[in-house]
């Protein structure tokens, strides 16, 4: 499915274009197709009719890039790991990105390779946070697990951990989204809708009786390819 | 009565001057009041780790010794880093053929000597690990070594007075995680240079080989310097080194982490240096003796199937070539590293 670009604005009081240079924020909702995702408790349904719950769903966003209604790029070289288990991981503060008008874009799903490659690091790279592999130095770049009927482990459990910096099974993919542009418009608050559906069915269905769990990078790129159109840009409320 | 005195100063003095020339210590690096100085062996390499995102200080690297002979790393608090990596084997297993983990659990794997890491480009016998800092990781946490997470042994040191104390001392603060722990570890580890054996003197013309050392220099540079090149002795290649698979084990080396097929049964090229001590051999520890490894090298008969070319074209051995290698591999053992005990467990230590 086409990511939905959608010309988003967020008009700051009366019709000032000025900042205060607060801080943008972005926050992530993250959905089941039209239902917000709630964990353990609800069971939905992939695109092949399985049904599953959904028990964990994290992952790293990183590398936010921004244009400017002047052209100008701003770049941020930060990682925010985002889980649907910590509330207030799912509203991102960009510290050094004031409101602004922007005109697009991009952030990489993932870790790059100069912080995979970086060594002990602390925060959100912090190898405590369980989204790490030792024995194969790298992040998982995504954790989503639940449990599905027609899964064949143990438990039916279903398990895809994703992750890996190196070709020929990179998994960091890149996001863009063109934000429209309207001189008069500031953005103060980006909301991102993130589809778990997505993740299970483009371009590759997954069928949770043949693939329950993922933690090698052949079938880590299979996933990866389907949680790059996962996300889609919200117009806002007002 | 006066001259009694005299006298036990003397003998005093004398002892203290000869105690002092007797202190063995690795000379690549002094351990000052406020820094550590480290000189990179004459005809080494630039390292691949640098120590500049981990500055060395001596109080870092006081607090990476206590982590690693530190029993609280692992579940049960039985076994530490040093438990396996013992110094008199240049921080190899010495006479243990596979690692040992808590519960008296049993590796996959021979225990590899710790020295001259910094000059490393990876870790573990398949290459797994591309930092020196993040290592300690996979001990720790590996089911079969320490089991324990790292989320828990952070919790135990900021509960342990004396880890307060030492990470204050270390950072100027008491914040104690993952990143300084494993930073403090890299400090410790990556100062464990060895480039002052009998070899390294003959090189820097200060010793000399007796012909049978000579010979087996010249042997050791025309059948194994492709893969063990000198001064590392290993170019840092992966190979498969001829020995068939071990059907209980299962290890299929770098080929478990890449998936690509010519990595299949291919191992690290292991450092030759202090091999005399770091008995037994090969990444499942399968050979007691060094003259076992030569023998295995010698005779191309008993190689598995897919064995990397060169060390097929290394060809049979007399008894003599062999007995002239092996005697090379002798001069690779330097005690002022075996025995420097700035490197010595300090609960032993004090």
């Amino acid at each position: 499915m086409a990511v939905l670009l959608v010309a988003m604005s967020f008009k700051v009081g009366p019709s000032t274009k000025k900042n205060n240079g607060a801080p943008l924020s972005i926050s992530f909702d993250h959905f089941v197709g039209n239902k917000r995702l709630r964990l353990d408790t609800v069971n939905y349904k992939n695109a092949l009719g399985q049904s599953f719950t959904i028990t964990k769903f994290k992952y790293y966003v990183s590398n936010f890039h921004f244009k400017n209604s002047e052209g100008k790029d701003l770049f941020i070289n930060e990682t925010f790991l985002i889980n649907e288990d910590e509330e207030e991981t799912k509203k991102i503060l960009l510290a050094k990105i004031p409101e602004g008008n922007y005109t697009s874009m991009d952030f990489i799903i993932g870790v790059d390779s100069l912080h995979n490659c970086g060594g002990a690091q602390s925060g959100t790279l912090d190898p405590v946070n369980a989204m790490y592999w030792a024995w194969n130095t790298g992040y998982i770049f995504l954790k989503l697990e639940g449990q599905a009927g027609k899964s064949l482990s143990p438990g039916h459990f279903f398990e895809y951990h994703i992750g890996g910096y190196k070709q020929p099974t990179n998994c960091i993919r890149k996001i863009s989204f063109d934000l429209g542009k309207s001189e008069k418009t500031i953005t103060k608050e980006i909301k991102i809708k993130v589809n778990v559906l997505e993740m299970l069915k483009t371009p590759n269905t997954i069928d949770f009786s043949k693939l329950s769990s993922v933690t090698d990078h052949k079938n880590a790129a299979v996933l990866a390819d389907n949680y790059k159109d996962m996300f889609e840009v919200m117009p806002n409320e007002k | 009565m006066k001259n009694k005195v005299v006298y036990t100063l003397f003998i005093l003095i004398a002892v203290f001057a000869l105690c002092n020339s007797f202190v063995i210590e690795n000379p690549y690096f002094k351990i000052g009041k406020k820094d550590i100085k480290l000189k990179v062996p004459k005809g080494f390499p630039k390292p691949n780790y640098t120590f500049k995102k981990n500055k060395l200080s001596p109080d870092v690297f006081i607090l990476g010794r206590k982590l690693f002979y530190d029993n609280l790393l692992s579940k049960d608090n039985s076994v530490s880093c040093g438990t396996c990596h013992q110094r008199i084997a240049a921080f190899a297993h010495i006479d243990h053929k596979l690692s040992h983990g808590i519960y008296a659990k049993i590796g996959t794997r021979n225990v590899p000597a710790l020295q001259n890491l910094i000059w490393k480009d990876a870790f573990m016998w398949d290459g797994g690990v591309t930092n020196l800092e993040v290592q300690p990781i996979n001990p720790i946490t590996n089911p079969i070594e320490m089991d324990e997470s790292l989320a828990n042994v952070i919790l135990k040191l900021r509960a342990t007075k004396e880890y307060v104390k030492l990470f204050n001392k270390a950072y100027k603060d008491t914040l104690i995680n993952s990143e300084r722990m494993l930073k403090a570890l890299a400090q410790f580890t990556g100062l464990m240079i060895t480039a002052n054996s009998k070899y390294d003197k003959y090189m820097r013309k200060q010793d000399t080989f007796s012909v049978t050392e000579k010979n087996g220099l010249q042997l050791f540079r025309a059948k194994c310097e492709s893969c063990h090149k000198e001064p590392l002795f290993t170019n840092n290649s992966y190979r498969n080194n001829g020995i068939k698979i071990d059907t209980s084990l299962k290890d299929f080396g770098r080929g478990r982490l890449t998936e690509i097929e010519k990595d299949y049964l291919t191992f690290k090229v292991p450092g030759l240096r202090n091999i005399e001590m770091t008995y037994p051999y090969m990444h499942d520890g399968r050979f007691k003796k060094l003259k076992d490894v030569i023998e295995h090298y010698s005779n191309a008969a008993n190689h598995d199937q897919n064995t990397d070319t060169l060390i097929s074209k290394i060809g049979n051995l007399s008894a003599q070539q062999k007995k002239e290698i092996l005697s090379f591999l002798l001069t690779l053992t330097d005690k002022e590293f075996l025995y420097d005990r700035r490197f010595a467990d300090p609960a032993i230590l004090q």
